[in-house]
């Protein structure tokens, strides 16, 4: 589904990625861990098509098309989807109108007609129970005044919403609680399908005991150093991230 | 005024129906601007003697006032002397079907989803008036008669109820107010006038729509609502379709009158031509609208969406005289390409327990400027008076300016003011979010637009509403990079 092959970018002259290489096939998900500063968010902004990096070298190919050929929209109407590891506020737009705007530029590009008002009611009805997030949210200005936990799960919302193909996570765990911890998980693994695939970036193990990864990527300094299944994780929590370090001598 | 003009003018003033009786079979008033002109407009519409009079005076005035120049916008000089300033006949249309009009203007339309027939009639195209219209306005008509209410051409008016119009005509903003009031007031050709009496709740929004095919809306315009005690009216004025007008300067006066527990609502959607995207042509639109709440308990509402003209002067105003009035603000400027605005208001509290309330939203693009100038005057007799503004501008990109001017003048130290200010832009990080869930730019700034304005936007009648809506989007097309 992803192929990320030998990717360098920078912004201004500071180099960011420096040759990360990453494979996501339908059905999986990936977690990406490492230390502050890496690379980590960086990345998921190059996925999802932020401008302010320039891409030096390499290719990403999601589907087998080239995704640096396409605009941020147009990734996003073909099944990109990104979980803001900090989530804007839209003053005087509703996470019902954004929803319904969002949802129905995905079915045209898809060449489908717009949602019917009683479907849509009746699916944000549906995906927002999933998150726990109370009706009052959808009709109140998209996450003005919010929680750090309602932002996240409003977050979790919209993907359940959108249904993309690939959906990265950014420290979507952070700040959060462990009930709003569990509630965003429980949310993700309803959601997973071997149709589609995940890409979970997180700081701590903690909430890989809750969706469970196939594979464990160690990002560090702007590339993937070492990969391995679950297990990593845990030995990243003990050992630290001096460790790794070391095993791969930088 | 040379010797010649003035003897041809006290030559007229003895006889003027007989001097006139040659002109009056002419479709238009001669070129320029002088007594004469005045008083031809005045034969042509029947006037009787005091208003002809009323004009002069205003004209009189007018010739001794200069043209303001504090308002922050730039225009060459107008030649009042090059300006017909009355057409008798409705305009002759222009083409003879839709296919022969500018296609940019139909694609307008088409997204505002206009009427094919209602889009002949904005364009200027002949069109076979569909019966069911007369009827809807026969009908309408008919139930605002029941009621006692009166919904007129302020010409009809000036015939049929010359008391009332007597009484308030030039009682809110006197003709000597400022330049174009008395410009307006000694030339206006038409407009509406409106009375509700006393207890009457008008049952429908009164919309000049329904009078556009009894007349073409004149470049000076003349508006006149009273609404007696416990009255009340929501009148719209204005159409969202884009409309092209060969008179490049507009200057309207309205009136607004309140008494006891009455409440005046005032929409107006302007969206006369802009000019082209380099500034080229475009309305000057130069506006004196005052409302006066001169009742107790009495209310007006000014909600205004602005998005045409290549220069737009207006302050809608409220003086608050009875004791416990509120007047109200609503506010939405939109500039873009090379338009300028110059907009805001006036709360003048004069009665005690005064209220009022100001929410002005200015958007800007392109090369455009947006100015709000809005002034809070406190008499030292309205104890209590309270005023709250916020006043947020959105600039779209760099090249274009948004400004803030706001005056206090407060007298009575019990009155409470707060201001508040903010001046945003579309942030990278908001489009990107937006553009993540599949938004494209313009979809995302359409978006963002509607939610900044979403308070002014509520105030408005339903229907209104969402063509408003609809109406910002057009008018931002391209507005961001
Ligand atoms: N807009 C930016 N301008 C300059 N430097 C940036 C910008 N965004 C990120 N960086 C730098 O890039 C590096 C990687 O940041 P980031 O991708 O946010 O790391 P992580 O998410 O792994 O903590 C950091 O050193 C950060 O300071
Ligand atoms: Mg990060």
């Amino acid at each position: 589904m992803l192929e990320i092959k030998n990717l360098h970018a920078k912004i201004g002259d500071k180099e960011i990625l420096k040759g990360l290489n990453l494979t996501v096939k339908a059905g999986e998900v990936h977690a990406i861990m490492g230390p502050n500063g890496t690379g980590k968010s960086t990345l998921a902004s190059i996925i999802a098509g932020k401008e302010d990096y320039e891409i030096t070298a390499g290719e990403i190919l999601f589907e087998g098309k080239n995704l640096l050929d396409l605009s941020p929209d147009e990734r996003a109407r073909e099944g990109v989807f990104l979980a803001f590891q900090y989530p804007v506020e839209i003053p005087g737009v509703s996470t019902t109108n954004f929803m319904k705007a969002a949802v129905n530029a995905k079915r045209k590009h898809h060449g489908q007609e717009p949602i019917v008002a009683k479907e849509f009611l009746a699916m944000m009805n549906e995906k927002r129970q999933l998150v726990e997030l109370d009706k009052s949210y959808l009709s109140r200005s998209i996450n003005e005044g919010f929680s750090g936990g309602e932002k996240k799960r409003n977050e979790i919302f919209q993907m359940a919403m959108l249904d993309p193909k690939l959906a990265i996570l950014d420290e979507t765990d952070s700040g959060l609680d462990i009930d709003a911890l569990r509630i965003v998980a429980d949310g993700v693994n309803k959601l997973k399908s071997k149709n589609n695939a995940f890409l979970v970036i997180t700081h701590y193990q903690r909430l890989l005991n809750y969706i469970v990864p196939d594979f464990v990527h160690i990002m560090y300094d702007g590339r993937v150093v070492k990969t391995g299944d679950k297990s990593l994780a845990l030995k990243m929590e003990e050992r630290g991230y001096d460790w790794i370090k070391e095993e791969v001598g930088v | 005024m040379s010797e010649q003009d003035t003897i041809l003018g006290e030559h007229i003033s003895s006889d003027y129906k007989y001097g006139f009786i040659t002109d009056i079979e002419q479709e238009k008033a001669p070129i320029g601007l002088n007594e004469d002109t005045v008083r031809y407009i005045s034969c042509r519409k029947n006037e009787p003697e005091w208003m002809l009079e009323w004009r002069l005076t205003a004209f009189r005035q007018w010739l001794k006032m200069k043209q303001p120049e504090w308002q922050n916008v730039h225009f060459p000089n107008i030649d009042f002397q090059s300006i017909i300033y009355y057409a008798a006949t409705k305009k002759k249309p222009q083409y003879a079907s839709l296919d022969e009009v500018d296609p940019e203007l139909l694609a307008v339309y088409d997204k505002l989803g206009l009427p094919k027939e209602e889009q002949k009639l904005l364009a200027g195209v002949a069109v076979d008036f569909v019966m069911d219209s007369e009827s809807v306005i026969t009908t309408f008509k008919e139930t605002l008669k029941e009621k006692g209410i009166i919904f007129c051409a302020i010409s009809e008016a000036i015939r049929e109820y010359p008391d009332l119009v007597k009484q308030y005509l030039g009682s809110v903003v006197p003709p000597r107010d400022n330049y174009y009031s008395a410009l307006n007031s000694a030339v206006f050709s038409d407009g509406s006038f409106v009375f509700i009496p006393k207890g009457v709740r008008c049952p429908m929004e009164l919309s000049t729509y329904f009078r556009i095919n009894a007349q073409n809306t004149g470049q000076f315009e003349r508006t006149l609502i009273i609404c007696e005690d416990n009255a009340y009216v929501s009148y719209l004025e204005g159409c969202t379709a884009p409309m092209r007008d060969e008179n490049q300067l507009h200057a309207a006066v309205v009136e607004l009158v309140a008494m006891d527990n009455a409440e005046i609502k005032y929409s107006t959607v302007q969206n006369w031509y802009p000019g082209d995207k380099e500034g080229k042509g475009g309305i000057y639109n130069f506006v004196t609208k005052r409302g006066i709440c001169k009742g107790i308990n009495s209310k007006i509402s000014w909600t205004q969406v602005e998005t045409g003209s290549a220069i737009t002067w207006k302050y809608p105003s409220c003086i608050l005289k009875g004791e416990n009035s509120i007047g109200e603000f609503y506010s939405v400027a939109v500039t873009n390409n090379y338009q300028q605005a110059d907009t805001g208001t006036k709360m003048i509290h004069i009665g005690k327990n005064t209220r009022s309330r100001i929410v002005s939203k200015g958007i800007s693009g392109g090369h455009s400027q947006n100015s709000y100038r809005g002034l809070v005057q406190v008499h030292k007799t309205a104890e209590n008076a309270y005023n709250f503004s916020q006043c947020d501008s959105l600039l779209l990109g760099d090249k274009c300016g948004a400004h803030t001017f706001p005056y206090l003048e407060i007298k009575n130290k019990s009155a409470q003011v707060e201001h508040e200010a903010t001046t945003s832009k579309i942030g990278e990080d908001l489009l990107f979010y937006c553009n993540q869930r599949g938004l494209s730019n313009e979809e995302a700034v359409d978006m963002i637009v509607n939610g900044y304005c979403k308070e002014v936007f509520k105030q408005l009648p339903m229907e209104f509403a969402v063509e408003a809506q609809k109406l910002l989007s057009i008018s931002l097309e391209g507005s961001v990079g």
